[in-house]
């Protein structure tokens, strides 16, 4: 059912790139008779089939659960990450937002602490390596106390789970003209911050989280917001403020610490 | 049929059994933990949250994953919720409810000590999640939210809007990333499971292939956790993600444990229908949605009117008629057959496609819009994305798909396979659900297996077991990887001119006509010489281009299609046996007016089946018996 659109016919200009020792290239290939109904992915699938029947390589991108949560998939689509539609990852784009005849242009994220690992394929574990340095409440299995014996209030649980909605795709990362991870860090050093579970690290969180970031090689943020107006999550802005207020004042306290100053 | 399953089962009443085995398990001091090893397969929910647990004890952990990161894992998919027998509501929950409805719900097929230590363990699961900051769901008051599932009358559903497995795996996920952080584990990604290494008889390490560089490589380890999902893609099109395969399982299981109940599989009654040829997999849409949502089918055959013009008084809402006291919220299975009985009557949305509709209509006139904004805002974002439709406008069009699957590895009631020293954890075992899980189950059992029962259980293995020390240079991983190696080089060197994508598919095609919502012997007889068949023009015709070394995705699949190949043909033989009906296994010769009659007379067991050395050769069927002391066997009802 859906729209009774016809189908369409696209040429796709598409990054080719072996490796990362190996230069890339765009290569062209046409899709053929695109249902409207089907997924953008789907429609890959369909050049890809068609390129293991001529005994060539398909073309590699990272994606699984094709239901927008996952976070694997994303490359930019003539320029934007994701495509053309506001908080749609690529697996969830359809092509009924698309005309007959048009080009498409689909490259990989650029970024360096991103390496291209194969076509549309990147290497985002410096994502995981930003977590691992403090993006988590320090709590062994059993320590837990009853879950209703802290209550929260539900606008701090409610503005905590937006900012724990972010799936780590790295589009935020990919659309930055700094290739900055501020919206990535800023998202779960918000969620933490705003549960009571989450202030006794609060502030080593901060400064490990942003510290990693620095050491991935990902820039600076300069406030231009591209990053949350691409995230297919509609992450918000505000978490980066957050974040530069949580370090900030982690900043000052641990001064005080290091050079020894009680101020009690 | 010598074996003897045993399924360790403590002695003494179902309550207590869980408490008076961890007193009488062993326990592995402190300074001995850092020198065993474990290995962990899969970093889902059960995946994750069992290396965290068994770093936090000190054990040294090697954690593998397909994909580029752990955060990628297909629990991250779930929708709903996580049940929990808290009874916050004060709605009249308890442990032994929670056990007694998926007992029930499982059709009378699940082990009952298994399932009471999963209600019983509950509890601890919420309050672990809450700890490490996971964002449930809450009210005004800073207390936790619940909603209702199906086969339940109790709200004990915690969930966190429509991203709950998300947000749980995300728990499990940073606690291992912290155990990471501190070295007891050891993270391994973009690295797929290619084989299980037995040595003396015991689990001792694995055969994987780096999926980046193509390099096969062995590691060693006390124990091997497998946590490897289920197998729902053997239907080609199911709800799970793409990578999901049963590889793992299938490997161990060709090394010798025992695969229990292949034939229950779960058909989700709320699926997005299928829109076309191309279609590479299809969405779920989350049970929750029952709460609020109303099915229903046009009273008229053929009916090709807008859903919005079938005036009140000609709509069929069918589940409310068939069944008072649960209506909308019948567990799966049972929903799942009545929406194809009226689309096989002809009742189908736009006269007569695969498809009824679920409505939200009078919820939205009874709460606004707003509220159910609030509780399924993302999955109405989804469906529109998906459909260019508007649910809040008009009815979601919704059709079941194969979800999750309840069968597995077998296992007793440590989680041990018949292999010692393998364990297996969350879907990819058999354990919990018997022939039917309920919803909100699924989660509720990865992570009870991962935080809280292989801990206790893996340390007793380790305290009760002689271990010699092995290397990668034993002629077992030697045997393993040439193994490995071989299979590799066969899909890469027969240059046929089919795509596993394209054989995928054709058993996709077969096992869902024969082998899915309903079942027959014609059916499945033809089916496993169809299977055969495809398993012969596999091996001789299948074209993977690309080369061994590097990322090859299509190399990845031809290995993947093998063995779904393998483990469709075991599917039907275990449905062609099971001459019965229950939960979702419905066999058409056994029915009431539509509803599962089991025959517990001669099926009140589980089937366990042993590979015999080769695909050619028929496997072994072994039966544990099912006792229920506690449940009585009785007519499943929810009328």
């Amino acid at each position: 059912m859906g729209n009774a659109k016809n189908n369409i016919n696209l040429h796709l200009k598409v990054w080719r790139q072996k490796n990362n020792q190996t230069p890339g290239e765009f290569k062209t290939y046409e899709a053929k008779e695109v249902s409207p109904d089907a997924s953008f992915l789907e429609m890959l699938d369909a050049v890809n089939e068609s390129l293991v029947k001529k005994n060539e390589e398909p073309i590699l991108f990272d994606h699984d659960c094709r239901e927008g949560i996952c976070g694997s998939c994303g490359f930019m689509i003539n320029g934007n990450a994701h495509g053309p539609q506001k908080g749609t990852t690529v697996c969830q784009l359809h092509m009924r937002h698309f005309n007959d005849g048009e080009t498409l242009t689909l490259e990989p994220w650029r970024a360096q602490a991103f390496p291209i690992l194969k076509d549309l394929t990147v290497d985002r574990t410096a994502l995981d390596r930003i977590i691992k340095a403090g993006g988590y409440i320090s709590v062994n299995t059993g320590n837990a106390q009853d879950a209703n014996a802290l209550p929260i209030s539900k606008p701090n649980a409610d503005e905590a789970f937006m900012s724990a909605t972010c799936i780590g795709c790295g589009a935020c990362v990919a659309s930055c003209k700094n290739a900055s991870a501020a919206l990535f860090t800023s998202a779960k050093i918000t969620h933490l911050s705003l549960l009571p579970q989450g202030q006794v690290e609060r502030e080593q969180r901060a400064l490990d989280m942003v510290s990693q970031m620095d050491v991935e090689g990902f820039g600076a943020c300069t406030s231009t917001g591209t990053c949350s107006a691409s995230c297919p999550k509609e992450i918000s802005l505000i978490n980066i403020a957050t974040m530069n207020r949580e370090f900030l004042k982690a900043t000052l306290n641990k001064k005080e610490e290091a050079s020894g100053g009680d101020m009690a | 049929m010598s074996v003897k399953l045993d399924s360790k089962i403590p002695s003494g009443s179902v309550d207590t059994k869980w408490k008076n085995h961890k007193f009488n398990m062993k326990l592995v001091n402190p300074a001995n933990k850092r020198k065993h090893s474990v290995i962990v397969i899969g970093t889902g929910l059960a995946g994750a949250s069992a290396a965290a647990s068994l770093g936090e004890l000190g054990y040294k952990v090697k954690a593998f994953c397909v994909h580029e990161s752990p955060r990628r894992a297909h629990s991250v998919a779930a929708q709903g919720g996580i049940n929990a027998a808290k009874n916050y509501q004060n709605d009249g929950d308890s442990v032994y409810r929670l056990f007694y409805d998926t007992v029930k719900g499982g059709d009378f097929r699940a082990r009952e000590a298994n399932v009471y230590r999963l209600a019983e363990v509950s509890v601890n699961i919420i309050d672990q999640a809450v700890a490490q900051g996971v964002p449930l769901a809450r009210e005004y008051g800073g207390l936790l939210s619940n909603r209702s599932f199906g086969g339940a009358q109790v709200s004990r559903t915690f969930y966190a809007r429509g991203q709950t497995g998300q947000q749980l795996l995300l728990g499990a996920y940073s606690s291992m990333m912290r155990q990471v952080d501190l070295g007891t584990v050891e993270l391994y990604t973009r690295r797929e499971m290619l084989d299980l290494v037995v040595v003396d008889g015991k689990a001792r390490g694995v055969i994987i292939r780096n999926l980046l560089t193509g390099e096969i490589e062995s590691y060693t380890a006390d124990a091997v956790v497998l946590a490897s999902g289920g197998y729902s893609n053997v239907f080609y099109l199911s709800t799970n993600a793409m990578a999901c395969a049963v590889t793992a399982a299938w490997k161990a299981h060709k090394k010798g444990a025992f695969f229990a109940n292949p034939c229950y599989t779960q058909i989700h009654p709320t699926c997005i229908p299928v829109h076309g040829e191309n279609q590479s997999k299809l969405t779920l849409m989350s049970e929750s949605l029952r709460n609020d949502g109303r099915v229903w089918v046009s009273k008229i055959k053929g009916d090709k009117r807008h859903a919005n013009e079938i005036p009140e008084n000609e709509r069929d809402y069918y589940l409310e008629r068939v069944y008072p006291s649960f209506g909308n919220l019948a567990p799966r299975d049972v929903a799942s057959r009545q929406a194809k009985y009226r689309v096989d009557e002809g009742h189908g949305v736009n006269g007569g496609e695969q498809a009824v509709y679920l409505d939200f209509k009078d919820s939205i006139n009874r709460l606004g819009e707003d509220k159910i904004a609030e509780r399924y805002g993302n999955l109405f974002q989804m469906y529109d994305k998906i459909t260019g439709e508007n649910p809040y406008k008009m009815p979601m069009r919704i059709y079941p798909a194969p979800h999750y699957t309840m069968g597995g590895l077998w296992v007793d009631y440590n989680l041990e396979s018949t292999i010692p020293g393998l364990f297996v954890a969350g879907e990819a075992n058999f354990s919990d659900h018997g022939a039917n899980r309920l919803g909100a189950s699924a989660l509720m059992q990865g992570l009870a297996d991962g935080y809280f029962v292989l801990p206790y259980t893996i340390g007793n293995y380790l305290a009760n077991t002689n271990l010699a020390k092995v290397d990668v240079n034993n002629d077992a991983f030697k045997h393993g990887k040439n193994e490995v190696e071989t299979e590799l080089k066969k899909f890469l060197s027969t240059k046929g001119s089919r795509s596993a994508e394209s054989m995928h598919k054709e058993l996709g095609r077969i096992m869902w006509d024969n082998c899915g919502m309903g079942r027959n012997k014609e059916g499945l007889t033809s089916a496993i010489t169809k299977i055969q068949k495809l398993r012969e023009e596999f091996h001789n015709n299948i074209n993977v281009p690309g080369e061994a070394n590097g990322l090859n995705p299509e190399l990845e699949k031809a290995g993947r299609v093998a063995d779904f190949i393998e483990l469709g043909e075991l599917m039907c033989r275990d449905a062609l046996v099971r001459e019965e009906s229950c939960g979702g296994h419905f066999r058409e010769e056994h029915q009431v007016d539509g509803e599962a009659k089991r025959d517990d007379e001669k099926f009140c067991h589980v089937a366990a089946w042993e590979w015999n050395g080769s695909a050619n050769k028929e496997q072994t069927r072994h039966t544990e018996q099912l006792t229920f002391e506690n449940v009585k066997l009785a007519t499943r009802s929810y009328k």
